[in-house]
Formats: structure tokens, sequence, C-alpha cells
């Protein structure tokens, strides 16, 4: 026990690539045997997580648990892990999301062993995001995780569906979403890669909390520029390489197509925890490392982030296809989160600005509760019927009364009902941009009917309406193992939407102490 | 007398190519046999040599020094420090790994052993060599044995032309850098080869700027410099699997070794003269490499001007001129060859079951080899500078050295280069993202069904030592950078500390 909690942090980060090693020796095809090892090994972050949870000090500031190694000694980079309550909610997201991501998998049939293996890749990749407080190895993990994304979409996402891409050529979509999705996102991390290499060289550390006291103390030229306008340009390398992760208004595009492509689970983190990484950055760099250019550029940030709120909507009531339904209203909830920072941004320290963020660091705990469970529904529907299309459902509520009710529950939590997790973390957002941003977070609130809108239509299409006779006796009812991934989703959007301290006070006090 | 571990790694090969000739031809087993077990005594010794290398007390180690011409000071002088024991290393895994993949070759596998360790020694000779005299002298050995290796036994479509230019490009450079040591021997005044007390010669500085682009680019040749690369991706795509993996895994970095032994560590105040403009050539190397790789439709021309992208970021690192970036050239030195080695490897194998190399006229391949679709993925990695592997504990050194580069006329500091480099990073990732899923992934074309199958354990064994030791630099960088590092204090020493 006593070492548990000495190397809590390292046993969270480095279990699932014990689990993938173990995963890979054994027997490949005995599928049911590496499903069950696979979904056991996955508990144990999640307990590991817990352990966390319940030895985290709520009334301690600054990190916690920190490790701190020697990794490469002439960059004067090291091994430093920690964890505030920004990044505690975010790893308990994550570890969380895993099994039951992988719960959802046991439908695979295809290559299981790799499948596995690559998952723990990514959760460990993930992890290491959450948990490094050392610039280099933070950029290593938030690197390391595209690899495994980029397999399973391109590998195990749907097999139907074509591109045309330039010249008239045809590939099949997966290939064109993997692709998409991988050089989208190396490319913007490239301006952060450049901006890491420049601040290290400037300052000659990448550790996290060192940085926040020196970087900021820098005064004078660099590079024969001012710091000043060297630090912008260092801001936006930072800002748009966050902004693609999370994905701001107008570096959105590769998403629906890498969501709608990926297998259930792939799509369940890539919503559930992946998009958090780049909101994550934001919150644990961006504003600590310039917050004078945060606050000068906010308003730039909170109108692409109004953007992202009502084009996400419209663009979510547009769609046809259930899954890129789903996948634009992503776009949407994380506009909130943005919006919430940038707020922040602009009126650091003031008690608006922690309500702000407060919402924000909620809305991606939120947003990752429930986009995963919407993905995980519109899984499970494309498993019986072979179609996303909105158009072929239709009535189905007779025949699958269990899945439409929970359908229907996870859409409201996704809307933001009262009495909902969703609408804690929206009502914190906006009550906290309000006197910051106002016109903007009016225009946010338009945005907002529009979610009404497309959920309503999407349970509308599947549930409601003429039954399509052509699913009478062709469509089974959710089963026990798809109702068990939900209800941890369920019961938890439920509590934190009627009893929400119990997650606040451990994201108040980093937030309090933070900003 | 201390064991004189360097000699017997040098010889060993040369030796071996012998004995091996002695044995009768159609004896193929144990003439393979005997070829791995001289590659194994050569990767054994050069492991201990590296592992026991002192980093604390520095400097060089396992030094033996006899008289070889007294009257013109020319002594065979050995010994390593941290800059070459990595690149011994990867001469003796590169050895081993080539061996073993060259299993298959069925043409006069005596002859063709024999010629690839008359190499290996010369290539151990040169990193090893603290004479400048004997490096010349091994340098030649290296060179002259590749052009039999890829005439006779290369691509019959290129392997004449290839040969040719390659041995002609190499022999031209060559001569220009020995008329440049030659001028620097006399100047001395000093009648010595020895370059450690070349070191200390205090040319002066007009001399050092005049003679170091003679020196430089003599042998930046051989590690690919542009606008004189033109010669290496022929040259890799026309030479026989084992002897490509040589080619740009071990004899690209000899070059690039060599214009640091010798250009930069000898005449330090002409390399702080020419670096800001030899960078924009090295830029082009990075950049254009990288475009030109990600245009070929040929998997072996794909790799082969990836090389030369790479390489350019090895001489980039060199011409930061500063601790970081030199570092980051060292261990790039290593990361590259190994993972070109591998890819090289890959190449032959898929080649070997396909009989084409043209990438859309392939595919499907992780099915019947899933194992080098795996090893390929990792190699992929590693170039493209995913981190957690090799590729980017190299990388990210060099361009923190960028970051921090003091040109000493020119540029006010290298930022843009280090911008400009960065687009290579995404252009090698579209390229690799490419072959992979080309060439490995998608449909098993319907004419290779039942005619392609696995490749052979040693080959299986080959490529996992290979990824293995990718992914153990770049998880755990502390086994190589301290004696990395303590290599390149000695060359800042040199260089005045900056």
């Amino acid at each position: 026990m006593e070492f548990i909690l000495n190397n809590l942090l390292t046993l969270i980060l480095f279990t699932p690539l014990l689990a993938a090693v173990i995963l890979l020796f054994l027997p490949s095809d005995q599928d049911r045997l590496i499903r069950w090892v696979a979904f056991v090994l996955s508990l144990i972050p999640f307990i590991l997580t817990l352990i966390l949870w319940f030895e985290f000090d709520q009334t301690l500031p600054g990190f916690q648990f920190e490790q701190k190694k020697v990794w490469y000694s002439a960059l004067n980079s090291s091994f430093h892990l920690g964890v505030d309550g920004i990044s505690l909610t975010m790893v308990l997201l994550t570890t969380l999301l895993t099994p039951l991501a992988i719960l959802a998998s046991f439908s695979i049939h295809d290559r299981i062993k790799a499948y596995m293996v690559l998952f723990f890749l990514l959760e460990m990749g993930m992890l290491g995001v959450f948990l490094m407080l050392d610039l280099l190895l933070f950029f290593v993990f938030w690197e390391f995780g595209l690899v495994p994304m980029y397999f399973l979409i391109n590998q195990w996402g749907s097999e139907k569906g074509e591109r045309e891409v330039w010249k008239g050529k045809v590939i099949p979509a997966r290939t064109y979403a993997s692709v998409k999705f991988m050089i989208y996102t190396m490319a913007g991390s490239l301006g952060l890669l450049l901006a890491i290499q420049m601040i290290g060289a400037v300052s000659g550390t990448f550790d996290i909390p060192e940085l926040f006291v020196s970087w900021n103390s820098l005064s004078g030229t660099l590079f024969g520029l001012p710091v000043s306008v060297v630090k912008s340009i260092a801001f936006w390398a930072f800002a748009i390489a966050f902004a693609i992760k999370v994905p701001v208004w107008p570096f959105h595009t590769w998403l629906p197509d890498a969501h709608t492509e990926a297998p259930t689970a792939g799509s369940m983190i890539l919503a559930g925890v992946l998009l958090k990484l780049g909101a994550y950055g934001f919150l644990r760099l961006v504003l600590p490392l310039y917050p004078d250019e945060a606050k000068y550029f906010a308003g730039a940030l909170a109108f692409l982030a109004v953007m992202a709120i009502i084009f996400g909507a419209l663009a979510s009531f547009g769609q046809d296809d259930f899954k890129r339904l789903v996948a634009y209203s992503s776009v949407n909830h994380m506009g909130f989160v943005v919006l919430g920072i940038a707020a922040a941004a602009f009126a650091y320290g003031t008690q608006d600005a922690h309500i702000a963020l407060n919402g924000a660091v909620l809305q991606m705990f939120n947003h990752g509760l429930s986009a995963a469970g919407m993905f995980f529904l519109v899984g499970v529907i494309y498993e019986r019927t072979h179609t996303r299309n909105l158009n072929d459902y239709g009535g189905l509520f007779p025949l699958i009364p269990v899945y439409g009710g929970i359908l229907i529950f996870t859409s409201m939590a996704s809307l933001g009902l009262p009495g909902l997790n969703g609408f804690i973390s929206e009502f914190l957002v906006v009550r906290g941009s309000w006197p910051i941003f106002t016109i903007f977070t009016a225009l946010a609130m338009i945005g907002l009917f529009f979610t009404g809108a497309y959920i309503l239509k999407g349970i509308k299409q599947v549930l409601h309406g003429p039954l399509n006779e052509h699913w009478v006796g062709h469509l089974s009812e959710i089963n026990a193992r798809e109702i068990f991934v939900m209800v941890p989703l369920i019961v938890l959007m439920l509590w934190i939407g009627i009893w929400p301290s119990w997650i606040l006070s451990v994201i108040n006090n980093a937030v309090a102490m933070w900003f | 007398m201390q064991f004189p571990i360097l000699s017997i790694i040098v010889f060993t090969p040369i030796i071996a190519g012998l004995l091996i000739l002695l044995i009768p031809a159609e004896r193929k087993t144990e003439i393979r046999m005997a070829a791995l077990a001289a590659g194994a005594i050569a990767m054994l010794l050069s492991l201990w040599a590296y592992f026991s290398y002192d980093i604390a007390v520095g400097g060089y180690q396992f030094i033996e020094k006899y008289s070889w011409l007294p009257a013109l000071g020319i002594s065979y002088q050995v010994g390593i420090d941290g800059m070459n024991a990595p690149l011994v290393l990867l001469t003796g895994i590169v050895m081993f790994t080539g061996v073993m993949i060259s299993w298959g070759i069925d043409d006069r596998p005596r002859e063709f052993f024999a010629f690839l360790f008359i190499l290996a020694t010369g290539v151990f000779g040169v990193f090893v060599s603290l004479d400048l005299f004997m490096l010349f002298f091994f340098y030649e050995i290296a060179v002259f044995p590749m052009y039999l290796l890829i005439s006779i036994w290369g691509w019959k479509v290129t392997r004449e032309y290839a040969a040719m230019k390659l041995t002609l490009y190499l022999f031209i450079g060559s001569v220009v850098a020995l008329v440049g040591a030659l001028v620097m021997y006399f100047t001395s005044g000093m009648g010595t080869f020895d370059m450690l007390a070349l070191e200390n010669a205090n040319f002066s500085v007009t001399f050092q700027r005049i003679v170091f682009p003679f020196v430089f680019f003599g042998f930046a040749v051989l590690g690919g410099i542009f606008p004189f690369h033109n010669w290496s991706p022929d040259g890799h795509v026309a030479a026989p699997t084992a002897v490509s993996m040589f080619h740009a895994g071990v004899l690209m970095k000899l070059g690039a070794f060599a214009a640091l032994r010798v250009g930069i560590m000898l005449l330090p105040e002409g390399a702080k003269f020419h670096m800001p403009w030899i960078i924009v050539l090295t830029l082009v190397n990075v950049v254009y490499g990288a475009f030109i790789a990600s245009v070929q439709t040929d998997f072996k021309y794909v790799i082969g001007f990836s090389s030369v992208s790479h390489m350019g970021l090895v001489s980039m690192g060199f011409a930061t001129l500063n601790s970081t970036g030199m570092l980051g050239a060292g261990l790039q030195m290593l990361s590259h060859g190994v993972m070109t080695a591998l890819f090289f490897a890959v190449v032959g194998m898929v080649y070997d079951q396909a009989h084409t190399r043209e990438i859309p006229s392939l595919g499907g391949f992780r099915k019947v080899m899933p194992l080098v679709a795996i090893a390929f993925i990792i190699g992929g990695l590693v170039s493209m500078g995913m981190p957690g592997f090799s590729g980017f504990i190299a990388e990210f050194p060099i361009f923190v050295g960028l970051w921090n580069g003091q040109p000493a006329w020119l540029w006010n500091g290298y930022a843009w280069v280090a911008i400009i480099a960065a687009i290579s990073i995404v252009i090698t990732a579209s390229y690799i993202i490419r072959i992979i899923s080309r060439v490995f992934f998608g449909q098993l074309p319907s004419e290779f069904e039942g005619h392609v199958h696995d490749v052979a354990t040693l080959d299986k064994v080959a490529l996992v030592f290979l990824s293995a030791i990718m992914i153990i630099m770049g998880v755990y960088p502390s086994i190589i950078v301290p004696l990395v590092q303590s290599g390149v204090d000695h060359v800042m020493r040199l260089l005045g500390g900056a």
C-alpha cells in the first residue's frame, strides 16, 4: 500500500502499458479471453484513480503526488508527474471511459488483440498528457496518442463509405478520415513543437512549474524581436495546436470525418477524452504561460468559441447521418469550454472568471460522459441496423423501449436539461462569461437553442414518427452488456446534475489557485 | 599491455572475410555461419567497448598507438570517445543484422561476404582512427568494395550506372579532402598526421577559413550534403539489401563523422566562418529531400531520399556549432543508422517476395508478413520524429540547437531555419503514412495471392533487434545521451567553449 501511494501516478500511467504487454502474450485466436483480460486489466487504472481521488487533499494548493526523475539530462527535462484538481478530474474521466469503451468493443471480431493493445497505448498517451509536468514529455505523450488512434480509425473504422479525393480518385472513407486526422493534428502540433523548442532553448528547462516563473519574468529581446512579440507568436502556436484538438471553429473539419469513421469505442474515447486534451492544454499551459497574451487575444478566442457553438449546432441540425450529428454536437459543446476559458483569460482573477472556469472544467467532464454515451448509443443501433441514416429509422420506440429510454435520457443530458449534468456546467460558463463577454454569451444562447433543435431532431427521427415497418422483427433490444456500459454514465450524469459539489470542490480548488 | 579491443574490432571483419574466401564456394551454409560468427564477434566487442567506456573520465579511451611510417609521422593510432563509440556500435549492429538478412543470397555468397567484410573493416577503421593518414587509408578501403558489391550483386537495371556514379562522386570528394589534409599536414610544421596533435596546431584564422570548405565538403559528399547528394539515392537503390543497409546506415555517417572529425574539430575557426551559409544547404537537404521522397513511386527511392533528408539533419546539427545541436547530430547518426538499416531490410524483404518495388502495385503485405509491417511502422514513426522513439530524442536537440544558434555572421540567429525545417516533419509523416497504407494495408493484389510468404526467422530476429534499439533509445535516452554529451564536450572545447 505504501508503495502504491508513493508511486500512484507512475502506476496509473504505466498500468495500461503493462496491460498492453500482457495482452501481447495471449494467443490471438482466443477472442473471449482477450476481451475479458483486457476489460479486467483496464479496471486497474480506474481503481488506482479512485484511490487517488480519495487520497487527494482538496484543501492543499498546488500539485500533489509529485514525482520527479531525470529523463533527458542534456535538455534538462525530467519525468515529472503531478496532479491538481483539473488534471485529477480528467484522469478520472479517462480511466473511467476506457473500461467502458473496452466493454463496448466486445462486438469487435477482427484482430481483437491488436485492437486492445492499441487501446491501452491510447489510454497511456492520454493519461501522460494529463499527468506530465514537463513540457517535453507533455509533448511526447501528446503526439504519441495520435498513433494508436490513427490505426484504430484506419483499420477498425466503418467499412462502408468512400470519399473522392483530388483527380477523381476514390479512397475508402476511413482511410481518408484517418489520414486527415493524423496530418491535421501533426501539422497543428508543429507550431507547438517549435514553440516548445524555443521555450526550452530560452529557459534551459522544460519543467512546467519552473517555467510558470521563469518564462513569465522574461524581458528584453529574443532573436532580435521584443519578448512580447515572440510571446504573441508562441501564444498562437500553442493556441492553434490546442484549438485544433478541441476543436474550435474553423479548425474542426477533421472531427466529423474522424468521429464518423472511427469504431464505436474509438469515437467514445475520441469525443470523451481526446478533445479534452486540447482544452486541458489551454488550462494547463496557455493561460499560465501567456496571461498577458491570453488576455489580449481573449476576445478573438471568445469569438471563435461562439462561432463553434452556433455553427456546430447548425451543422449538427443539418445532418442526416446520426453519427455525424453527434460528432458536430461535440463542436457545439466544446465551444462552451472555450468560451469559459476565454472569459477567464480576459478577466483573470475575478469571481466571474472563476465561475466560468469551474464551468469550463466541469463541462469538459460532462461532455466526456454524454458524448461517450451518445456515440455508444449510435454504435448500438448501427450494429443492429447497419445504417446510420436518420431517414432509415423512424418510430422505433415501441420496438426497443429500453434503448429509447436510455437514448432520451442521454440526449437530455447532452441538451442541458436542468437536473442533469450538462445544465450545471453550461449554466456556470454562461453565468461566468455574461459579465465579461455579454454579447458573445448572448449569441451563444442562440446556439443553445439550436442544440435543443438538433437533439430533438435526433430523437424524433430515431424513435418517433411513423414506424418504419422494415425493422419489425429485425431489431433486437439493447443487451445486458450494453446497458452495463451505459449505467455508470447515466448514474454520473444524474449525480452531477443533482449534487455537483463533490466534483466542483475539487475543480474549484485548482481553479482558485491558478487563476 | 591492455587488451587491443579496437584493433580486434577493426580487423575481425577483414580476417573473417579472408578466411571465408578459403572455404570452398559450394559450402554455402558454412560460409554463412562463418559470416554470422564474425558479425556477432564484431557486434559483441563493440557493445563491450560501448558500455565499458568510462564517461566520468572522458576523452579518448582504449587508445592503441604503433608507429607505422615514422619518417612521415604516420602512426596507427585508434581510440574512441563519446562521439564515435555509438558509431562503432552502430557498425557492429548493421554488420550483424546485415549478415542475418543476407542469408538468402545465393549468388556467390562467399565473395559477397568477403567484400562486405572488407567494407566493414574500412568503416570501423575510419570511426576509430586518430591519425589523419589512417583515416584516409580506411576511408578508401570502405569505398572500393562498395563499387564491386553494387555492380556485381546489385539491381540489374541500374547497377553499373549507380556504382560508377557513386564511386566517382566519393573518390572526387575524398581527393578534395585529401588535398586539404595534406595542406594541413605541411602548414602545421609538426610533421605528424596525429589528429590529437593537430588539434593544437594553432592554424591561422585565414588558413582555416580557406582550407575548411575543401575538407568539409570533401567528406560531406559521403554524408549526402546538397547539392552533392545525387549519388546516394541511386546507390541505395541499386545496391543489394545488405549493402543498402550498410550504405545508408553506416557509410553516410562516415562522411558526416569525418567532416566533423577533420573539418570542424581541426579547423574550428573555418567552421565558425562557413557554417552560416552551409546551414542553408543542410536546410535544402532536409526539406527538399523530404519533398522528393514524397513523390517517388519506387519504394526504395522513397527510403533513399528520406536518408538524404535525415542526413541533412545531422549536418544541420553540426552546423549549429553548439552543444545541443551537436548532441542531436550525434544521436541522429545512430538513430538514423538503425532506422534506415531497418527500412532497407524491409524493402528488401518485400522485393524478394513481390519482385517489384512500385508502390501502387503493392498492397496488403501485413497479411502475409505481419511482423515486417510492424517493424516498418516502428521505423516509420522514428522517421517522422514521433515522440517515444529514437528519432524524437535525436531531432529535438537539433532544433533546440538551432533556436540557441549564434551564427558568427550573416544571420541573427537560426530560428528561421528551425521553422522551415519543421515542414519536413509533416512531409515525412505524409510519405510514411502513404507507404504504410499502400504497401502494408489495403488489399493484397490477386497476382501475389499464394506467391508471397512470410519472411525467414533470421530476418524476423534482425527486425526485432533493430526495432528494440530504436524504442529503448526513445524511451530511455540516458542510455546514450551522457556518452554522446561527453564527446560533444570535447568538440566544444576545440570550438572555444562556445
